[in-house]
């Protein structure tokens, strides 16, 4: 039987995300209070956060700096005039009744996302594509509903906290590139110090818009909006799953019905929450209590100026400059503190691919077991340059350096000291007593110096195993090699 | 005749209390004991606290008595529109929307008079939410002209206005939308000024209007309100709209622009003076107006051709506005909850249905209609750009003129209950709405009575931050009449 095309296969999914980014700011957006998570309910509110009669919203500069600033790393326009408006909507967990938005006038529009999808193989580097954002504006977030069997209670503490608002174009096609996408906008924001992006504090938040079309089609489908998304790979899944649906429904002849439906993780199946056909009007006037912001070209210089290098940007150079493999930048460029002990142990050491490995392999195993960050490592770049000089020098062996390394990572000593003490460091400079062991070896072992002689050179190992038991594995294998053969030529 | 305490200009009180020959228990007193006597028939206040007042003035007393007296406003008592918050008292806007709530925090006026030292006395009655021209609209009691008892005071601010007429403060805060200051002020008989727009912090002001709303004095003469505009004037870090420029000393340079003798250009408004104009008080502002020429000052007469679409403006800008501002009002977190309601959209519904008065409602739902998809661009966007016409037309009268004069009210007070028909209610800000659009200064002052001893006010609508020259030649009329010395019989 001839392979059936899968009812997927003949779409194409057009999926868009709305993603929720919580600026790590002290204060809220429009007032002093501070801002945080976890707090005891309701103790982050002030007369503002709570709407009480008379009160009036003031800009938080720190918020726009943050907004400006992931503006000009993702590539945006910066608005020279920006204004608010007010997002009128009846809500419990909305204090004001309205949410200060931004709507008609952003504060930044285009940019893009740069994206990597998996490679064929894991250690070769995947497809880069450059999803195209609408828009970025800032706003202020909403407090937080509980519900419970007879009642609802609502926390403000969230209420008031400075949020960006990311929209991408429509110019995403599968749910992996919804994945990648998230996973470097999210590496942006936290590398520019915008956002920890913690999602299960709610400090980052995606909805998916989704729609699909048969394969060659312009006209764009009927869009389903997804959400409740609350990680990554929910977000991945989510989106699988409603692509599959809507093909579905297509293929059994239905339509898509215009909606919002909710994805449950857990279950791997959505629901629908409310029908969009009716958008909601909420009424968007420009808001009579705040003034248009105007942000000029020294505003603009001075926030370039303080741009982080970015993780795609940073793995094409690492590439360029230190010839570290994919393997290894892939890993190393998604942390910048990773990247900046790279970097400085790179220049230590002048050895950047040993540099990469030690890092990539034995750092972050031990910063994993101990689970703290590159920052709380006793281990330093230069412990590591040193570590790779010994053994390049010959002073240390491989088991006898990750033997080291443990030993480093605990104490924060360094790795010649250590391998002082544990007597580790090899015996490069005492041949006298290596060839005394070789000889040793040869006359304990008078079969395989015969086979020797007689041109079996494989016969040498015969003799290997006793000197290097006897050094101990201070000696390395190729020394010991050379000095059999040396010893045994003089025979 | 030696004026009842009650009766003195604030200025005149500060001496007193300066000079040591009266303390501001005594005069605390005097205000408490009047308020006490004619409180049943003026009705101009929902609620005031006569132990807390005295404990102000005891405070002050000390003070003065250390050494450390505040200034000239140090013990005298001032009472408070009650859409002003005062910490630790009730906060109502006169609606039962907020019968219940007790204000957290002092605004920004009100933290300002507390420096220097004032006594905060009374939370003053209002239409509902600042929303009318006669005080009818409170949900609590209807206030009445002490000059008349049958007729309003005006509004929205009548308390205010009512309260200094009769004696029952020394001098008033109120808020100014589309006139509820100035007219008011005229038909009571006192003096009333609308700073502009972004000179006074509405930090802590019950928001009805945000674009237009603005605090000021009532007083008894143009130089006390000239002493409480210096005290409550000035940039505000917790008001976006307000001004970052330093406060003039008002007293002072109206005084110095006085001395000045400046030959002032006054425009009056070909359009003010038309069809709905009172003639008493048409005539009484004619005299005015033949004062003002007897001063050796320039009458020109000026043309505001975009006068008649003021209310039709202000009716579309404050109303959506206020649809927005007031949907806070829901019974979650302060304020009336219904004790109906099954879930939470019944909770809005029911909550809002009981707490809020008919003409509340009327202007809710018509500023969210003027908002509504479809609409934003017909109606708010168009009534924004006429009210650029409108602002355009005072600047280019003030190429020639420095101050435009014009009568407060179209008419002396009415009758409670004369004005049922809204649309009626609403013209009463003809002259008044203007100035709120423009964003300009305005002051009433007393300028006569009618035959009926009903008083009609003058307004004179200033140049943007021109309050000192407002303030002069306001002050130049009151010079020369003795209106401010006239009081009701209560």
């Amino acid at each position: 039987m001839a392979n059936v095309p899968s009812a997927a296969a003949k779409y194409e999914a057009v999926i868009g995300l709305e993603v929720h980014v919580q600026i790590k700011t002290r204060s809220k957006m429009f007032t002093r209070v501070g801002a945080g998570y976890g707090h005891e309910p309701n103790t982050l509110t002030d007369p503002v956060i709570l709407a009480l009669p008379g009160t009036l919203p003031v800009m938080n500069k720190a918020a726009l700096d943050a907004v400006i600033k992931a503006g000009l790393m993702l590539g945006c326009e910066i608005a020279p005039l920006c204004k608010w408006d007010r997002k009128n909507y009846f809500y419990p967990d909305s204090p004001k009744n309205y949410q200060i938005s931004q709507y008609d006038q952003p504060i930044c529009l285009g940019g893009e996302v740069e994206i990597e999808l998996p490679g064929p193989a894991r250690n070769l580097m995947g497809e880069h594509k450059r999803i195209p954002l609408t828009r970025i504006h800032l706003e202020e977030d909403v407090g937080k509903l509980n519900h419970f069997a007879a009642d609802s209670l609502i926390d403000f503490n969230r209420a008031g906290t400075p949020l960006m608002e990311i929209v991408s174009e429509p110019a995403m096609h599968t749910a992996e590139e919804a994945f990648a996408y998230l996973t470097s906008l999210r590496a942006t924001m936290i590398y520019g110090g915008i956002s920890d992006c913690d999602m299960e504090k709610g400090q980052l938040r995606c909805d998916a818009n989704i729609s699909i079309r048969p394969v060659g089609e312009t006209k764009l489908g009927t869009k389903v909006e997804l959400k409740n998304l609350n990680s990554i790979s929910f977000v991945r899944d989510g989106i699988a799953h409603e692509i599959r649906r809507q093909a579905a429904v297509l293929e059994s002849g239905g339509v898509i019905v215009q909606e919002t439906r909710d994805y449950d993780g857990q279950t791997g199946a959505s629901q629908s929450l409310r029908s969009k056909e009716m958008a909601h009007d909420y009424r968007y006037f420009p808001d009579p209590d705040l003034m248009p912001v105007k942000v000029d070209e020294a505003w603009q210089a001075r926030l370039k100026a303080e741009c982080p290098e970015l993780p795609f940007d940073k793995q094409r150079r690492f590439l360029e400059v230190y010839k570290v493999p994919y393997t290894i930048s892939s890993v190393l460029v998604w942390d910048a503190a990773l990247s900046d002990f790279f970097e400085e142990t790179a220049r230590l050491s002048a050895k950047p691919q040993a540099a990469g490995n030690w890092i990539v392999n034995d750092l972050l195993r031990e910063l994993g077991n101990a689970r703290i960050p590159v920052a709380g490592s006793r281990v330093r770049p230069a412990h590591i340059a040193e570590l790779i000089r010994l053994i390049d020098s010959g002073e240390l062996l491989a088991n006898a350096a990750k033997e080291v390394f443990v030993e480093m990572f605990a104490t924060g000593v360094m790795p010649g000291s250590i391998a002082e003490a544990k007597g580790l460091k090899a015996v490069a400079g005492d041949l006298d007593e290596l060839e005394k062991w070789c000889r040793e070896a040869i006359a304990a072992n008078p079969r395989s110096l015969a086979d020797f002689k007689a041109g079996k050179d494989s016969a040498i190992n015969g003799f290997k195993g006793a000197v290097m038991k006897a050094a101990k594995g201070k000696a390395s294998p190729k020394l010991v090699d050379e000095t059999l053969r040396r010893v045994l030529a003089n025979l | 005749m030696n004026t009842e305490l009650f009766f003195k200009p604030a200025t005149e009180l500060a001496d007193l209390l300066g000079a040591g020959k009266l303390s501001a228990v005594e005069l605390t007193k005097a205000v408490v004991n009047r308020t006490k006597a004619v409180e049943a028939r003026v009705k101009a206040f929902n609620s005031f606290d006569e132990a807390d007042a005295l404990v102000q003035a005891a405070a002050s007393d000390a003070r003065r008595a250390a050494g450390q007296a505040r200034g000239p406003l140090d013990g005298i008592p001032i009472g408070f529109k009650d859409v002003i918050s005062v910490a630790g008292q009730p906060l109502t806007a006169s609606s039962r929307m907020l019968a219940n709530f007790v204000s957290p925090y002092d605004a920004t006026v009100t933290r300002k008079l507390k420096d220097a030292g004032a006594i905060s006395w009374g939370r003053l009655n209002l239409d509902e939410f600042a929303m009318g021209s006669s005080t009818e609209n409170s949900a609590f009691q209807v206030t009445c002209n002490p000059w008349d008892l049958t007729r309003v005071p005006g509004g929205s601010s009548g308390g205010s206005a009512a309260a200094l007429a009769a004696g029952e403060a020394i001098a008033t805060l109120g808020s100014d939308t589309g006139g509820s200051i100035r007219q008011p002020a005229a038909l009571c008989g006192v003096v009333g000024l609308k700073p502009t727009y972004g000179l006074v912090s509405r930090y802590g002001l019950i928001a009805f209007a945000s674009s237009l709303d603005q605090i000021g004095p009532f007083a008894r003469t143009v130089d006390d309100a000239a002493l409480l505009l210096e005290a409550i004037a000035g940039h505000d870090p917790l008001d976006s709209t307000s001004v970052n420029q330093p406060v003039p000393r008002y007293r002072e340079e109206m005084k110095r622009i006085r001395a000045e003798k400046r030959r002032f250009r006054l425009g009056i408004p070909r359009e003010y003076f038309g069809e709905g104009l009172d003639p008493e008080v048409g005539a009484a502002v004619e005299k005015a107006i033949d004062f003002y020429r007897s001063q050796d000052c320039e009458i020109k007469e000026v043309s505001l051709p975009h006068t008649q679409y003021g209310v039709g403006v202000y009716y579309i800008i404050a109303t959506a506005e206020c649809s927005s501002n007031l949907a806070r009002y829901d019974g979650i977190r302060y304020g009336h909850r219904s004790k109906e309601a099954r879930d939470v959209v019944d909770l809005y519904f029911k909550s809002r249905a009981e707490g809020f008065g008919p003409e509340v409602k009327r202007r809710i739902i018509l500023g969210t209609y003027v908002l509504s998809s479809g609409y934003y661009d017909a109606f708010y966007l168009r009534a924004q750009k006429v009210r650029t016409l409108i602002r355009q037309d005072f600047l280019t009268a003030y190429r020639d003129v420095d101050a435009i004069l014009t009568p407060t009210s179209p008419t002396p007070a009415f009758r409670a209950g004369d004005k049922s028909d809204p649309l009626a209610m609403y013209l009463c800000d003809v002259y008044t709405i203007g100035v709120n659009l423009a964003g300009l200064p305005g002051i009433s002052v007393p300028c006569g009575f009618s035959a009926g001893g009903l008083p009609i006010g003058l307004q004179l609508i200033g140049q943007p931050f021109k309050e000192a020259e407002l303030l002069a030649i306001a002050g130049l009329y009151e010079s020369g009449h003795d209106w401010q010395r006239m009081h009701p019989k209560l």
